[in-house]
Parts: C-alpha cells; sequence; structure tokens
C-alpha cells in the first residue's frame, strides 16, 4: 500500500483535534468536531476547508483556450480575464473522465482544478491532447494549496482577515464564478500572489483561495482567527459530502463516471455540442440514447436515508430494480432523507413516487427537482 | 457518570453494565465517534427475545450505517426513548444518557465478555 499524502495544512489539522480519511489517495480531515455542527455552521455562518488534495494544471501558451476547447467540453476560449467555468474532461465515448472548474487568468494562461483521484487520468488526457498545440501544461499541484471559506459570512470574515491585500476587485463586487487576484502576507513575511475565486462545492456563497503550498499555513491561521468572532469553524470533508449534496452537486465516482454521458447527469448545457472538434463529441452523438437513465432527486419522509448502491424499484413489489442510488443521506438543512439516483426517462419526472430498498425495507420516495436546497440570495 | 472500569465489552463496541440479571447496553465512545455524529437509531421491540451476537437494530450517522448487535442472548426489558427521539445522545454521552437497551439475562454469561483493559488494547487506546 502507498503511503496516503499529506496537505500543507495537515499539522493544523492534527492541533484541531481531525479525524482523517483516505480521500483519493491523500490523508484528508473528515470531521474536527460533528458533521451536523460543521454542517450548520456552514449554512449559518462559514466553514474552512482544505481543498488541497484538488489537483491543479497550469496552461499556458497562445493556443491555451483552443487546446482547452479540444480537450474538454466547453468552449473554453470564450471565456472572459478573471472568469470562472465548470467543465468536463470527456473520453472518446463522450463518457466522463472528471469534472473541473478552469479559471482564465489570461488568454494565454488558464488554470484546470481536477479532482485528486483523476489527476493521473486528467494528466494523461491532456499531455495525449495536447501534441499539435502550442501549450505548456504544468501539474503544479503539489506547489498550491486550496482553502476554501463557504457560508454567508465568508465575504465579511476576507475583509476581516488581516494581510489579504492587493485585491484586483473588491469583494462586494465580485461574482460568483469570478476571481480577483490579490496578494497574502503572512506577519511578518512579504506578500505572496493569492487567486480569490468565488466559487464553491457547498450551495452557499463562498470563495476558494490559491495560494502557495508554503503560505498556506499562516493563511489558514490568519482565516480561523479572523473568522471565529463571525462564527468560522474548521469543516471535514463528511460536512463537505452532505452540503456538496443537498445542493444538488454532482460527486466523482458517485454522480459521474466514464459510463456516464453528461447528458444523463443533467449537464448537457456543459458540453458545446457546436464545437468544431473535441475528443467526445463522436462518441457522444452514438451514445445518447432515449432510453438512458437519467440522474434525479429523491426526497423521503422519515429518517432512515437511502445510500450510495441501494436498489430503487418502481413498486413495492418489483422484483427488478429500475435504479440505483449514487449519493444519498439524511439532509441535515432539511431533515429528511435525500439522495440522488439515476433511473430511467419514463421513471423521472418529478413527483413521481419510487422505492428505496432500505436494508431489506422498501422507503416510498419521490423523484424531485435538484437541488434540494437553495440558498437565499 | 458510568464507572467505566466496572463495565464489560464486545468485540463489536458495545459495553456493559450489569445490575441483578439486568444488562444495560450501550455502543462506546470509540463507536461513536467512528460513526460520527448518530441521527437514526432503530431498537429491538420490548419484549422480543435476542440472541448473542446477532444484529438486533441499527444505528445511522450521516455517513454510514452501523448495525447494533445483541452482546448477550436475553429478553428485552426496556428501550432509550430518549435516544430514540434524540439520536444524538449516543455521542453526547454514550456510557451514560446515550445507552440503548435493557436485556434480562444469565449473569454467568456476563464473565465470558471483555474486560475494559482487553477492550482498550483491541480499539488501541480509546473507549
Amino acid at each position: 500500500m502507498t503511503e496516503l499524502r499529506t496537505t500543507a495544512l495537515h499539522d493544523r489539522h492534527e492541533a484541531l483535534g481531525a479525524s482523517f480519511t483516505d480521500f483519493g489517495g491523500w490523508l484528508m480531515p473528515v470531521r474536527y468536531s460533528s458533521d451536523l455542527a460543521e454542517h450548520h455552521a456552514v449554512r449559518t455562518a462559514a466553514g474552512l476547508f482544505d481543498i488541497s488534495h484538488m489537483a491543479e494544471f497550469l496552461v499556458e501558451g497562445p493556443e491555451a483556450g483552443a487546446f482547452l476547447d479540444y480537450a474538454l467540453a466547453g468552449r473554453l476560449s470564450a471565456m472572459t480575464d478573471d472568469q470562472a467555468k465548470y467543465s468536463l474532461v470527456l473520453d472518446a465515448d463522450g463518457g466522463i473522465i472528471d469534472d473541473v472548474i478552469v479559471y482564465r487568468h489570461n488568454p494565454e494562461r488558464l488554470m484546470v482544478v481536477a479532482n485528486a483521484g483523476n489527476r493521473a487520468a486528467v494528466a494523461e488526457a491532456f499531455a495525449e491532447r495536447s501534441q499539435s498545440f502550442d501549450v505548456d501544461i504544468d501539474d503544479a499541484t503539489d506547489h498550491i494549496a486550496l482553502v476554501a471559506v463557504q457560508g454567508p459570512a465568508s465575504q465579511e470574515i476576507l475583509q476581516a482577515t488581516p494581510g489579504i491585500v492587493d485585491l484586483s476587485a473588491a469583494l462586494g463586487d465580485l461574482k460568483y464564478y469570478r476571481m480577483a487576484h490579490a496578494r497574502f502576507a503572512a506577519p511578518g513575511e512579504e506578500p505572496v500572489p493569492m487567486h480569490v475565486g468565488r466559487t464553491g462545492y457547498t450551495g452557499e456563497d463562498g470563495f476558494e483561495l490559491y495560494i502557495r503550498a508554503s503560505s498556506a499555513p499562516a493563511l489558514w491561521d490568519a482565516l480561523l482567527a479572523a473568522g471565529e468572532p463571525l462564527g468560522l469553524v474548521p469543516a471535514g470533508l463528511a460536512a463537505r459530502d452532505t452540503l456538496r449534496l443537498e445542493a444538488g452537486m454532482p460527486l466523482y465516482g458517485h454522480e459521474l463516471s466514464r459510463d456516464i454521458v453528461p447528458a444523463q447527469a443533467g449537464l448537457g448545457r456543459v458540453v458545446a455540442v457546436d464545437k468544431d472538434d473535441f475528443v467526445g463529441k463522436s462518441g457522444l452523438a452514438a451514445v445518447v440514447t432515449p432510453d438512458a437513465p437519467v440522474l434525479v432527486g429523491l426526497a423521503c419522509e422519515g429518517r432512515r436515508a437511502g445510500r450510495a448502491g441501494y436498489a430503487v424499484f418502481d413498486a413495492t413489489d418489483a422484483e427488478t430494480p429500475v435504479g440505483e442510488i449514487t449519493s444519498g443521506a439524511l439532509s441535515p438543512t432539511l431533515g429528511h432523507p435525500i439522495a440522488m439516483a439515476f433511473v430511467p426517462p419514463a421513471a423521472s419526472a418529478p413527483g413521481t413516487t419510487l422505492f428505496i430498498d432500505v436494508r431489506g425495507t422498501r422507503i416510498p420516495a419521490t423523484v424531485t427537482d435538484l437541488p434540494f436546497y437553495r440558498r437565499n440570495k | 457518570m458510568t464507572d467505566l472500569t466496572a463495565l464489560k465489552y464486545t468485540a463489536e463496541h458495545e459495553w456493559i453494565a450489569l445490575d441483578g440479571d439486568v444488562a444495560t447496553v450501550g455502543i462506546t465512545a470509540y463507536a461513536a465517534d467512528k460513526l460520527g455524529d448518530v441521527v437514526f437509531v432503530e431498537l429491538p421491540a420490548v419484549g422480543s427475545t435476542v440472541t448473542a451476537a446477532t444484529v438486533v437494530g441499527e444505528i445511522e450517522s450521516t455517513k454510514s450505517v452501523g448495525e447494533l448487535y445483541a452482546p448477550l442472548t436475553g429478553e428485552v426489558l426496556e428501550i432509550n426513548e430518549a435516544v430514540v427521539d434524540d439520536p444524538s445522545l449516543v455521542n453526547a454521552d454514550p456510557f451514560g444518557a446515550g445507552w440503548l437497551v435493557k436485556l434480562t439475562v444469565d449473569p454467568a454469561a456476563v464473565a465470558d465478555l471483555l474486560d475494559r483493559d482487553a477492550y482498550i488494547s483491541l480499539t488501541g487506546g480509546a473507549e
């Protein structure tokens, strides 16, 4: 067994008493105090997440945009500076290799943020796909730390954090899926570059802060110290998972995989089908069929949650399942069980009653629009 | 406060406090911590007979589902309704207010369970 990697913030997590888990080959904090307390803190105030395990690829050169148009499903060349965009890495058959966030710093420098577990697959795809483009691709994962502040108090917390200087845009003017350039100065040290994206994975307002790994501990400390009076708590992967599920956001390996094409996961809009050519284009045309299972939300009453892998039936006495849950939990915010599942289109209309086999008991579930939770803006 | 040194344990992370022929059963702090926040418990029916080492209930956390095993064979005398109403008691006070069931058992069978030192060595130091 290979040793798990740790982030630049590992000693901070240990000092905070975190429990750890293996996530994509990294030893990551799963919780510090309580999953539920951390979840509720993000919904009502704010949570601080170490997501440095995410992989960052710097894509630089005159054909950076053209390369990404070919390598990814979206039209990345149409981005504006300081914009962020959600996209997908597809394989030739249209299956999903990973879902990514792309930030454009300028036309010749973009950053692709991939999932930790898919770092090698994305690196391999990029190496193959870049051969006929004038572009340099640098896997900067080991040098870049990523800290997320998520929750309604996020902006106030960043504004209260000393050391965040030289912001290219006032935080109050920064729109969702936009980024600012900034610098962060640890006490007694020279400022270092930092990118501040108004992005996140919790359904709340929030920021994702990219900084060189060696400066991350000082940034973490500064954010926690400034944020604690405003309700900020460190939050782990357990809270992150229930938050993203409530927000209807897919998790690779659960809702997304190489066996799923974007339209099935409700991500058809992410694919720029009218692009000249991109990896996956020909496969998508062949694979998408009218009866392919589609991703739906399921809501239940009571407290027993259907979980990933549980079978979904269209009747209490049906012998063959129509689908399977990809993620499920008792929603901390809503108080009832929620799940995402792939089911046939005929069973996917909101309001349809389906049945989840919860360890031998079939529990009724209502097909529901995603997301389950939407913040008040 | 429960006297932890007087408790018996199972490898399934249950603790047992014996009073006469009544065994009070809960899960250990180690198990509660591993599960995370407990959000649902299902306990056996009062009056039912349970068999040692069989699954008699479920303890669900936000992240996972744990099974509750009967540590001993016996009849269910009482279940902790407070925990059914507020499962977070399992995390807050696993050895006290978070107890789960009381069983009428053969006291002699308790001697075969783990003592505290044996349990702590099983978990590598936690209880």
